[in-house]
C-alpha cells in the first residue's frame, strides 16, 4: 500500500442531496443490529434504515429526485455518538464522497479522512442557502474545491473550512495513513523506549 | 524525580504545563508532512465488533502486529448475557467471536474471554486489570475509550481503519487539542452521582461543546470521587463532544492500582507511583477554557429526549418548544415527537416499561452497591423487564461474593451474565416496540437500545432501581 497509489482529492462533484436536522448521531445512521459482520461490503443497504422506514418512504435518499448524488449536505453535529465507521462506510458505499455541513463530531471526520471522504463545513446560513438551493434544484452540480475551500453551486461560491491536516492527506493522496504511518521506522520503537509503562518502570 | 521520571522530563520543558500536554509530548513520534502528530498509542484495546475489518486489511497488506505484546483483547458487545456456552445462539455472533479468536492467535494477542476468567466490557477490565496507567495513551475501536482518562492517560475512541493503524504502527494520525478544564465545585448532595454531574456538564456545554477539546475534569467533587466514579465521568466525554476526557492522577488512582495484575509491583510499583504523580498537571498550567459547575446545585439527572444533552434535574419539568432558544426549537419538537412525552409536564412520574443496570458507564460493582441498595427498599413493578449486567466477570464474581446478587433476585431483578448488553443492543437484550427504558447506559438516541422505537430514559444505576421498584421515575433522594 504505498501511499502513491492513493487518488489525490482536489475537487468532488456532482449532485447532491439534503439531510436536514442537527445531532444525527452514527446509530441513526446505521444502527447497531447491521454491525453485526466481519466485513463492511453490506452497509450501504442499511443505510439510515430505521429513518427512512420511519418515513415511509418519505426520506431524501428514497427521494428520486436525490437518486445517485455523490455529496451530502447535513446540519450541525452531524455523525455524533459512536465512534464506528460502519456509518461513513455506509455513507460511501451507498455513494456518497463528501459531506458539507455546519459541523461534524470529530470522530465521523476522523473516519471520514480516514477513507478519503471530504467534510467541510459552512457558515450555518451559508448551509441553510445551500440546502434550500439544491432541494430547489437538485439537478445541480454541486462543487467541492478543496484547495480553495470552497463550495460551488448555482447559488453561488460559499467560503469553507476543512481541518488543514486532512485537507493536506486529502490532495496529496496520503490520507491512508497506515503506510504514512510506517514510515516513521524505529523512531516508533525509539518512541516506546522512551515510556516507563512500556520499557519498564 | 524517579528515574522513570526522567526518561519523560527529557523532553519537558520549564514553564508550567497540563497533563494532556505532557503525555502529548512524551508520545510524539514526529509531525507529520500535512501538519498533524504521529502519536504513539501505548495501549491497544480490541474487541470483537470494530477489529474484524481491521485484522482482515492488516491481512491483506501482509502486515504483522506491530506491538503484540501491547494490544489486549476482549468480548463484549455482542455476547449473550443469558448463556455464554458456546457456540452461541446467534450465529453471527458466533462468527464475530470466532474471528477474533482466531486474529488474536495468529498475533498472538491476548484474548480475556469467557474461559480466562476476566472477559467483560472492555473499559471494565482495562482499569480492573491494571492496564490504564497514568501519563499513557489508549485507543480502542469504541468511542467510550475516554472512559481510561479517569486515571489521568489520554484514550481516544477511534474507527476501524485506525485500529488497523494502531495495529500495524502502534501511533495514529492526531491533531493537535485544545484543553477546558472543568472544575465541579462543592460536594454533592446524597443520591446524587459522577453520572448526574457528566450529565450535567453535557447540559451546560451541549452535545458539541467538547469538539476539539480534551476535557480535564477537576475541583473538589471530581478529588473526592473514587475512581469508577471518575471513570463514569470520563466515559461519557464523547457525548459531550468532547475527542477525550481526563482526571489528574493522584493518591485514589495510585491506590486503586496497587496490586492489580497489570501494575508494576514492589519497588517498581513505588517507581511508578511518583512518576505518576509528576504528571499531574502543574499549577498554574494553561488552558484554552474553563469552565466552573456549582457541585451542590446538581440533581439527580433524567434524559427526556433523544440525545444526552437533553436531560434535566428530576425535579423538573420538560421543556416546551417555545421555551428554548430559536436553534434548539426543530431538534426539541422532534425530540418530543420521538418519545411521545407531554411538554411541560413533570420528569419524574414519566412510567418506564424497562429497567436495565449495566455498561461501561454504570457497570461497576460501586454502581451495583448503590443500586442493590436501592433495590433492597421494595420490588420490581408490575410488568417492569429487568436487566442486572455486571460489567465483568470480576465484577460479577465481587457482586456475587457480597450478595447484591441475591439482593437483586429478591427484589425481583434478573441477574445476568457480563456484556454490553441493552446499552446498544446487539445482543439478544433489546426494548420492543416502544417501550420506555430507564437505562445507566450512555446514549438515548432513536433505536439505540435495539428497537427502532425503543425510548431510553438516562440516568444512575440508583435512580434506574428506584424506578424499577415504582414503575415510572422517581427522585432516588426520597427513597435513600
Amino acid at each position: 500500500m504505498a501511499s502513491s497509489t492513493l487518488a489525490k482529492i482536489e475537487c468532488v462533484e456532482g449532485r447532491a442531496c439534503v439531510i436536514r436536522g442537527d445531532d444525527i448521531d452514527t446509530d441513526r445512521i446505521i444502527p447497531a443490529r447491521f454491525m453485526k459482520v466481519v466485513t463492511f461490503d453490506d452497509m450501504g443497504e442499511h443505510l439510515f434504515e430505521d429513518a427512512r422506514k420511519a418515513a415511509k418512504g418519505d426520506h431524501p435518499l428514497d427521494d428520486e429526485k436525490f437518486a445517485g448524488a455523490d455529496i451530502l449536505i447535513v446540519g450541525k453535529n452531524f455523525g455524533c455518538g459512536s465512534s464506528r465507521e460502519h456509518a461513513p462506510q455506509a455513507l460511501m458505499r451507498f455513494g456518497f464522497r463528501a459531506f458539507v455541513g455546519e459541523s461534524f463530531a470529530e470522530i465521523f471526520a476522523g473516519n471520514c479522512a480516514s477513507l478519503g471522504l471530504v467534510c467541510i463545513t459552512l457558515d450555518e446560513t451559508d448551509v441553510e442557502n445551500l440546502m434550500g438551493a439544491v432541494e430547489l434544484d437538485p439537478s445541480q452540480r454541486v462543487k467541492i474545491d478543496l484547495a480553495a475551500q470552497s463550495v460551488t453551486s448555482r447559488f453561488g461560491v460559499m467560503r469553507g473550512r476543512i481541518p488543514e491536516g486532512s485537507r493536506k492527506q486529502l490532495m496529496e493522496g496520503t490520507w491512508d495513513a497506515t503506510s504514512v504511518l510506517l514510515e516513521a521506522g524505529e523512531d516508533i520503537e525509539r518512541t516506546a523506549q522512551r515510556l516507563p509503562y512500556v520499557s519498564g518502570y | 524525580m524517579p528515574p522513570g521520571g526522567e526518561r519523560i522530563a527529557e523532553t519537558m520543558s520549564e514553564q508550567a504545563r497540563n497533563l494532556f500536554d505532557k503525555v502529548w509530548q512524551a508520545h510524539t513520534v514526529r509531525e507529520l508532512p500535512a501538519g498533524q502528530i504521529q502519536l504513539f498509542i501505548g495501549t491497544h484495546l480490541v474487541h470483537e465488533v470494530t477489529s474484524p475489518q481491521a485484522f482482515a486489511m492488516l491481512r491483506e497488506l501482509a502486515l504483522p502486529v506491530r506491538f503484540p505484546q501491547r494490544t489486549f483483547a476482549t468480548v463484549d458487545h455482542i455476547i449473550p448475557t443469558d448463556s455464554q456456552i458456546r457456540p452461541f445462539s446467534d450465529a453471527m455472533a458466533e462468527a464475530m467471536m470466532s474471528a477474533l479468536e482466531r486474529s488474536c492467535r495468529e498475533h498472538d494477542i491476548r484474548f480475556f474471554d469467557p474461559a480466562s476468567g476476566q472477559q467483560g466490557v472492555v473499559h471494565v477490565i482495562g482499569p480492573e486489570l491494571g492496564l490504564t496507567h497514568p501519563g499513557s495513551t489508549i485507543a480502542c475501536g469504541d468511542s467510550h475509550t475516554a472512559t481510561h482518562g479517569a486515571f489521568g492517560a489520554i484514550a481516544f475512541g477511534i474507527g476501524t481503519s485506525q485500529v488497523r493503524d494502531v495495529l500495524a504502527s502502534q501511533c495514529l494520525t492526531m491533531a493537535p487539542l485544545k484543553v477546558r478544564r472543568i472544575e465541579v465545585t462543592g460536594e454533592l448532595q446524597a443520591g446524587v452521582y459522577a453520572k448526574d454531574v457528566i450529565l450535567a456538564i453535557i447540559r451546560r456545554l451541549g452535545v458539541n461543546g467538547g469538539v476539539g477539546y480534551a476535557y480535564e475534569y477537576a475541583g473538589p467533587v471530581v478529588e473526592a470521587m473514587d475512581m469508577e466514579a471518575r471513570m463514569t465521568l470520563c466515559n461519557m466525554s464523547i457525548e459531550g463532544g468532547a475527542r477525550c476526557g481526563y482526571v489528574n492522577p493522584d493518591e485514589t488512582t495510585v491506590e486503586y492500582l496497587r496490586g492489580r495484575a497489570y501494575a508494576p509491583e514492589g519497588e517498581a510499583f513505588e517507581r511508578a507511583a511518583a512518576l505518576w504523580r509528576s504528571l499531574a498537571s502543574d499549577p498554574g498550567a494553561h488552558y484554552d477554557d474553563v469552565v466552573r459547575l456549582d457541585g451542590p446545585a446538581i440533581e439527580p439527572s433524567v434524559t427526556w429526549g433523544i440525545h444526552p444533552g437533553h436531560n434535566l434535574g428530576v425535579s423538573e419539568r420538560i421543556p416546551t418548544p417555545t421555551e428554548v432558544r430559536a436553534d434548539e426549537r426543530a431538534g426539541v419538537e422532534e425530540a418530543l415527537e420521538y418519545m411521545d412525552l407531554v411538554p411541560g409536564a413533570p420528569i419524574a412520574g414519566t412510567l418506564v416499561d424497562v429497567a436495565f443496570i449495566g455498561s461501561c458507564t454504570n457497570g461497576r460493582i460501586s454502581d451495583l452497591r448503590e443500586a442493590a441498595r436501592v433495590a433492597k427498599t421494595g420490588r420490581v413493578a408490575d410488568g417492569v423487564r429487568t436487566f442486572v449486567v455486571p460489567g465483568s466477570q470480576e465484577v460479577a464474581r465481587q457482586a456475587e461474593a457480597e450478595g447484591l446478587d441475591e439482593v437483586f433476585r429478591a427484589a425481583g431483578f434478573r441477574w445476568r451474565e457480563p456484556g454490553c448488553s441493552m446499552c446498544l443492543a446487539m445482543n439478544p437484550d433489546k426494548l420492543i416496540g416502544r417501550e420506555v427504558c430507564a437505562s445507566s447506559s450512555n446514549r438515548n438516541f432513536k433505536g439505540r437500545q435495539g428497537s427502532p422505537h425503543g425510548r431510553t430514559l438516562l440516568m444512575s444505576p440508583a435512580m434506574v432501581a428506584a424506578a424499577a421498584l415504582a414503575g415510572r421515575v422517581v427522585d432516588v433522594r426520597e427513597v435513600l
